[in-house]
């Protein structure tokens, strides 16, 4: 199975491109790792891949076909502030369940103490809830993952922990990964291949 | 050396324990007058031109009026009217605002035609669109509570508006929508929890608006009918017994509604304290 995006174009501002013409496939067993400058669009190319910007040229489809615009998004984004992602009145067991409700066995691989869930969302730190929003997104309808700089905020340890548990899970699920990061390092450890992104305003 | 006084557990009880204790006062104040307002003994309050304007005595704390009756209990049963008026007008004007807000969630066209609104009716002065509200209703109880009604929920359907868009354009809901969640699970789920102290806030924060414009339309002589004992009604009638030097006609009955008023003003500000706690640290 591939995720393939064909020429996508995207502009905030008219006539201002900030994607031209990109096309990537995804297949579904192996992480493709996306470096670039700040500011040279990656993050709106996840954002465009995995549904949150609508206005864009181009398609974007699973196994030839469109992905359906509206019910659960077959890509699904992790975001780089995992705090902004969850209902600030809502504690973690729900936050965790709007999407699914993982088993233990999981949870303890990523790490989730069960004294967490019953805490709000203010009271656990960045890496803390970084792991609620990877855990959320592995949903059984999940097929692609796209991680845009999801272990910025993490130790290094922490760090190799979190993405051998989510490798290891998508490999085993046939589930393919887009790891954004500017991180060369980071990148050339878990990636397969490694896309190179560059700002077209600078071209 | 700590001071040793009566006041000691006041002290030492945290900021939450403050607000809930006034909260607490606040309200069983508010349900005695109301209760009392209508249990209170009415034989008192029939004429009885033996007792013409006497001054405040311990027999009559507010003193009688031109016609001997008591002026505590006139005033008790207009504080009684005064806040049922108050409530069923701001529950009804939230009501009205909870629907504006609804209607500019739907789409930019909505939100337009709402924004418009609330600007058009904020612009007229409320006491004037009141007392034509209240005429065209033919004045009585409900002129009065649907002219205040359809004038006060500007700022609330204002405030609701931009806390809806904000919420609606945050990455969580952008989250539950790409999770599958429909419109009306994200509404009931998300927004409305977030909302639900601004509206309980904004009710409270509309009755001493409330009560001040019944008190004055019927003042005015365009709200409630005189021969009931609403406070607009006992200061429109001591107007014609003050050069006499009753004074305690319109002081009495006067305060009392001010003091209603401002216990309102509080409650709402405290319970908001209690609902949004980063309010409470300014």
């Amino acid at each position: 199975m591939y995720l393939n995006a064909n020429n996508i174009s995207f502009s905030y501002r008219k006539n201002k491109p900030i994607l031209k013409n990109i096309s990537i496939s995804i297949p579904d067993n192996k992480v493709i790792g996306l470096m670039g400058d700040s500011g040279s669009g990656k993050s709106t190319l996840c954002k465009v891949i995995s549904g949150y910007l609508n206005n864009y040229t181009g398609t974007i489809t699973i196994d030839n076909e469109l992905i359906d615009k509206t019910g659960y998004c077959p890509a699904q984004l992790i975001f780089q502030h995992p705090e902004k992602t969850m209902n600030p009145k809502w504690k973690m067991h729900k936050v965790l369940s709007e999407s699914w409700n993982p088993p233990q066995e999981l949870k303890d691989t990523f790490g989730l103490k069960e004294g967490w869930m019953n805490r709000w969302p203010s009271e656990l730190s960045g890496g803390e809830l970084q792991r609620f929003s990877i855990l959320r997104a592995l949903n059984p309808n999940t097929k692609f993952i796209i991680a845009d700089e999801i272990s910025t905020m993490l130790d290094t340890v922490t760090q190799v922990q979190i993405w051998d548990s989510l490798i290891d899970y998508c490999k085993k699920n046939k589930i393919g990964i887009l790891a954004v990061s500017h991180d060369k390092e980071l990148l050339e450890v878990i990636a397969d291949n490694i896309v190179l992104f560059n700002d077209i305003n600078k071209l | 050396m700590s001071k040793v006084s009566f006041l000691n557990p006041l002290n030492s009880m945290n900021l939450r324990q403050k607000t809930l204790l006034l909260i607490v006062i606040i309200v069983l104040v508010l349900i005695t007058i109301f209760i009392s307002s209508y249990s209170i003994d009415t034989t008192n309050m029939v004429t009885n031109f033996a007792l013409r304007n006497q001054a405040p005595s311990f027999e009559h704390l507010f003193g009688t009026d031109w016609l001997g009756r008591d002026m505590f209990s006139r005033t008790i049963k207009g504080l009684g009217l005064s806040i049922m008026i108050g409530a069923i007008a701001s529950i009804l004007s939230s009501f009205v605002a909870m629907i504006m807000a609804f209607i500019s969630s739907i789409n930019k066209y909505g939100d337009l035609v709402m924004s418009w609104l609330i600007d058009f009716f904020s612009s007229i002065p409320h006491l004037l669109l009141l007392i034509m509200i209240s005429l065209c209703l033919g004045k009585g109880a409900w002129g009065v509570i649907i002219g205040v009604a359809f004038t006060h929920w500007t700022s609330l359907a204002r405030v609701l508006r931009v806390e809806i868009k904000e919420i609606n354009t945050s990455e969580f809901v952008n989250l539950a929508r790409k999770l599958g969640k429909g419109n009306l699970w994200v509404a009931k789920e998300h927004i409305l929890p977030l909302v639900v102290t601004q509206i309980v806030v904004g009710t409270l924060l509309i009755f001493p608006h409330a009560i001040m414009h019944e008190a004055s339309i019927t003042f005015l002589g365009f709200g409630l009918s005189p021969h009931e004992p609403a406070i607009g009604i006992i200061l429109s009638e001591s107007m014609k017994y003050l050069t006499m030097g009753d004074w305690w006609l319109a002081f009495f009955p006067g305060a009392a509604l001010l003091v209603v008023v401002l216990l309102f003003d509080i409650l709402g500000e405290e319970i908001e304290k209690l609902l949004d706690p980063t309010k409470a640290q300014k």
